[in-house]
């Protein structure tokens, strides 16, 4: 396969919470423009592993990268010492568990990545915050209450709030960690709907802990069992006939 | 790391550093430390400036005397420097705010934490806390003006200024202080450990008596010991009600000067800077913040302590 | 149960008794020539004007330096300082000052800005030793108020490329600004009543005059020259009544003492009203 195809590569990558080892030797890449789900139990490192993709861990003491992540096309270690980790999360940005707006208007939580680049012109906020909305599915709903506040919004809506906030920064890469965990099923509905739509426009990570999501959204699957990469390939491959014993254990729920 | 990937390190393209920001935002935080760093410069300066003028005065008075002489009349020809009368007056005032305070506050802090409803907890802790924050001053007035007269009239020989009086507001000015801090203490006790004792068949009281208080010992303790802290560094109370004569008695119905007072009155006279009269606050002052840090320091070791247990 | 309840009503009906005390004799004197009069020989003709104006000076001056200092201390320990043996010290250190009996910060103010920096017994010296006095009270607000914000929004911030200081300035103080403001009226409040420091630095209690006003009516239109002038504040003029031997100035300091009680009752209460408000309103 062509290496233009790739999005980012990860090439032996091993991260330590001070003496543990917490990702051991991981190898794997993100097609770009697809979608690539990281399943596997709880504790099994898929969360770690996602945040070492924007250096989320480099807001606590103690954490350690060794080995690559390549962000293409430029070709750069985003893991290197000489890598600004706040200029990784410019163009790898993430959704989180559980939504997290910030108490201020709707309008300037999608704004505030903008603002935090140094956009100030009041035209270009209000058409980017308007396109983001739509991306996510908002507009429609948010269109004539923008300022107000964010905390007003339904969970789920608050979540595609914090959508719209990430893809407002057009990201090459976009990171969900769990991100219909803590939302009810049509919530959740609704949010597997715009990750697949929002498949054309970034590139897409996404943690999950509910296989039948994974299959249902993912292009790609990997899994992951005790900081381990156990299997990637294909998402209909891992599903209907995984090579290792350990996932086709896990997909069938004969695991533990 | 790989040949490859150190040529990847020093090309970090658009993804680098940018140095306006990282300057930026070196310069702020080294400006946050130094706001960090200035309490401890505040510590540094109380403590140089105390030893500072101390040294002066220990080269006109030795340690000896100043521990064990009993007159303190620095002021007077025949000056003395014994700290003895300013550490008794202390010392009796103190005592009689703590038999006030540390009961009452207990029993307050009991009440509150494991009788009293819902809805007058919510309002007693706010109460206490309103009263907490009365200037000392007033406190001072209600002692000289209120309670000094109210005692005389059962006890006739009570002088004008006295211990007693001093020592009584003071005591009533910290059991807002105590009974907080004790109430905070048994509240951090988990509940299983109440549910445990009822389930044994123990009263309320039991509980609060045999568990409640044994578990949050080392809290209480703290809370003690701050309100020692704080009566013994009290200043206006016993300046205003105790008088500010120095006087090595162990009578609460005498007028004797504290540490503080001592401080006071110099204060209100025009003393030259330099002179020995002005080094003698600073002597004073010096002894009275040994006492206190070494209650402060105790206090806050226990309460860290019953902070890590639970 | 029974013997709680009677300790609870014996602290709360000595304070009514004592507060009833204060009202019955001060009350009468709390007149508008009262505020606006300056302390006099004669007790019945004397006021707290001078004691008023110099107490919102003082406060100024302390408001204008324990805040951005304390605020920033406290942002810096709560979230830029690194787990070491220096930042341990740090926050040992402003427990301890917090304990520290403030006739101690008047000492050090008396050696420190009266005479090495040459301040004087001004109004400048007097708002930085109660700004130095009630440090540790907005250090510890503001590490509290910080503390409260989840995670979650720390992290928010942060995954979308915003620097530590763009997360602290846009996020972290304005969601806990309420929780900060509250310790600053509570620290303000006490700094309000402090008699002690203000008594060893030298404050004047006979002051019949006002400091050099702040506003000019030529350019540049403000002036500084207040900050070092010669002042008395409340709780100095009612120590100073209280010690008269003349039962007339006793009921002026009941007045005196009267007006500072409520001062710093309505700043604690509002305090502990914006607390009560930020509880009920906080969703996370």
């Amino acid at each position: 396969m062509d290496v233009m195809q790739y999005k980012s590569e990860v090439k032996s990558l091993n991260f330590y919470y001070g003496q543990f080892n917490a990702l051991k030797n991981i190898n794997m890449v993100l097609h770009d423009k697809k979608i690539t789900a990281l399943i596997g139990p709880s504790g099994c490192g898929k969360s770690t592993f996602l945040r070492c993709f924007n250096r989320m861990h480099d807001l606590y003491p103690g954490n350690n990268y060794q080995g690559e992540i390549i962000l293409h096309p430029d070709d750069v270690n985003i893991l290197a010492s000489n890598v600004d980790p706040i200029e990784v999360r410019m163009r790898i940005s993430m959704v989180f568990q559980k939504p997290n707006p910030f108490p201020k208007s709707i309008y300037e939580n999608v704004a505030y990545g903008l603002r935090v680049r140094g956009i100030k012109q009041r035209a270009i906020l209000d058409e980017r915050v308007e396109e983001a909305l739509r991306n996510s599915a908002l507009w429609e709903e948010v269109k004539d209450r923008q300022h107000d506040l964010a905390f007003n919004l339904s969970g789920g809506q608050q979540q595609r709030l914090c959508i719209a906030r990430a893809l407002a920064t057009d990201p090459e890469i976009l990171l969900f960690d769990e991100p219909t965990s803590a939302l009810d099923p049509i919530a959740t509905a609704s949010i597997e709907e715009l990750i697949t739509d929002l498949k054309s426009k970034v590139t897409i990570l996404i943690v999950t802990h509910n296989m039948q999501q994974a299959a249902r959204v993912s292009d790609y699957t990997a899994y992951m069992y005790l900081g381990e990469l156990i299997e990637f390939n294909v998402t209909d491959t891992i599903f209907i006939k995984p090579k290792n014993k350990q996932t086709e254990d896990y997909i069938t729920g004969r695991f533990g | 790391m790989t040949e490859e990937s150190r040529k990847r390190t020093v090309h970090a393209g658009k993804l680098g550093f940018s140095m306006r920001r990282r300057v930026r935002e070196k310069c702020i935080e080294a400006m946050l430390f130094a706001s960090a760093v200035l309490s401890v410069a505040i510590m540094l300066a109380i403590v140089v400036m105390l030893v500072k003028e101390s040294i002066v005065f220990f080269q006109h008075v030795s340690i000896w005397d100043f521990l064990t002489d009993t007159e303190w009349t620095p002021l007077f020809d025949n000056a003395h420097y014994g700290i003895l009368p300013l550490i008794s007056g202390t010392v009796v005032s103190s005592l009689i705010a703590l038999v006030v305070a540390l009961p009452l506050g207990t029993i307050i802090a009991i009440y509150l934490s494991e009788f009293a409803p819902f809805s007058v907890r919510e309002m007693a802790k706010p109460f206490l806390e309103l009263l907490g924050g009365i200037p000392t001053v007033v406190y001072g007035y209600f002692a000289l003006l209120f309670i000094t007269p109210l005692l005389q009239s059962i006890l006739p020989e009570l002088p004008g200024f006295s211990l007693l009086s001093a020592g009584l507001v003071m005591g009533i000015m910290i059991i807002p202080y105590v009974s907080s801090m004790t109430e905070d203490a048994m509240r951090a006790v988990p509940m299983n450990l109440r549910e445990g004792s009822y389930a044994m068949g123990a009263t309320r009281l039991q509980t609060a008596l045999r568990v409640v208080m044994p578990a949050a010992l080392s809290g209480i303790a703290a809370a003690y010991i701050l309100g020692i802290s704080r009566a013994v560094g009290e200043t206006m109370v016993v300046a205003i009600a105790a008088g500010m004569q120095p006087n090595l008695t162990w009578n609460p119905m005498e007028p004797a000067a504290t540490i503080t007072a001592y401080i006071v009155q110099v204060s209100l006279g025009d003393l030259p800077h330099g002179s020995i009269g002005y080094q003698t606050i600073f002597a004073a002052g010096l002894t009275l913040l040994l006492l206190t840090l070494v209650f402060n320091i105790i206090g806050h070791m226990l309460r860290k302590r019953y902070r890590e247990i639970y | 149960m029974i013997s709680g309840i009677l300790a609870l009503m014996v602290a709360v009906l000595t304070f009514i008794a004592l507060f009833a005390h204060m009202v019955l004799d001060g009350a009468p004197r709390l007149t508008w020539d009262f505020f606006t009069s300056f302390p006099s020989r004669r007790a019945e003709s004397a006021g707290i004007l001078s004691a008023w104006v110099g107490t919102t000076l003082v406060m100024l001056v302390t408001a204008f330096s324990a805040v951005p200092l304390g605020v920033a201390a406290g942002v810096y320990l709560e979230e830029y300082a690194p787990k070491n043996w220096f930042t341990e010290i740090i926050e040992i250190n402003v427990t301890n000052l917090a304990g520290v009996p403030s006739i101690i910060y008047g000492l050090l103010a008396l050696g420190m800005f009266v005479y090495q920096l040459g301040f004087g017994q001004s109004i400048l010296a007097a708002g930085l030793a109660l700004a130095l006095l009630i440090l540790p009270v907005v250090i510890v607000a503001t590490r509290e108020a910080i503390r409260s914000i989840p995670v979650a929004i720390r992290e928010g911030a942060y995954a979308l490329g915003a620097t530590k200081w763009q997360t602290v300035s846009d996020h972290l103080l304005p969601y806990s600004s309420a929780g900060i403001l509250t310790g600053i009226i509570i620290g303000l409040a006490r700094a309000i009543g402090e008699t002690a420091p203000i008594i060893t630095i030298g404050a004047l209690t006979f002051i019949a005059f006002l400091p050099p006003s702040p506003i000019k009516s030529e350019f540049p239109f403000v002036s500084f020259e207040w900050l070092t002038a010669p002042f008395t504040v409340m709780p100095i003029q009612m120590f100073n009544w209280v010690s008269r031997p003349e039962e007339a100035f006793q009921l002026n300091a009941a007045a005196a003492g009267l007006v500072l009680v409520v001062m710093t009752l309505a700043m604690n209460g509002l305090a502990i009203y914006l607390r009560y408000r930020m509880r009920k309103n906080i969703k996370w």
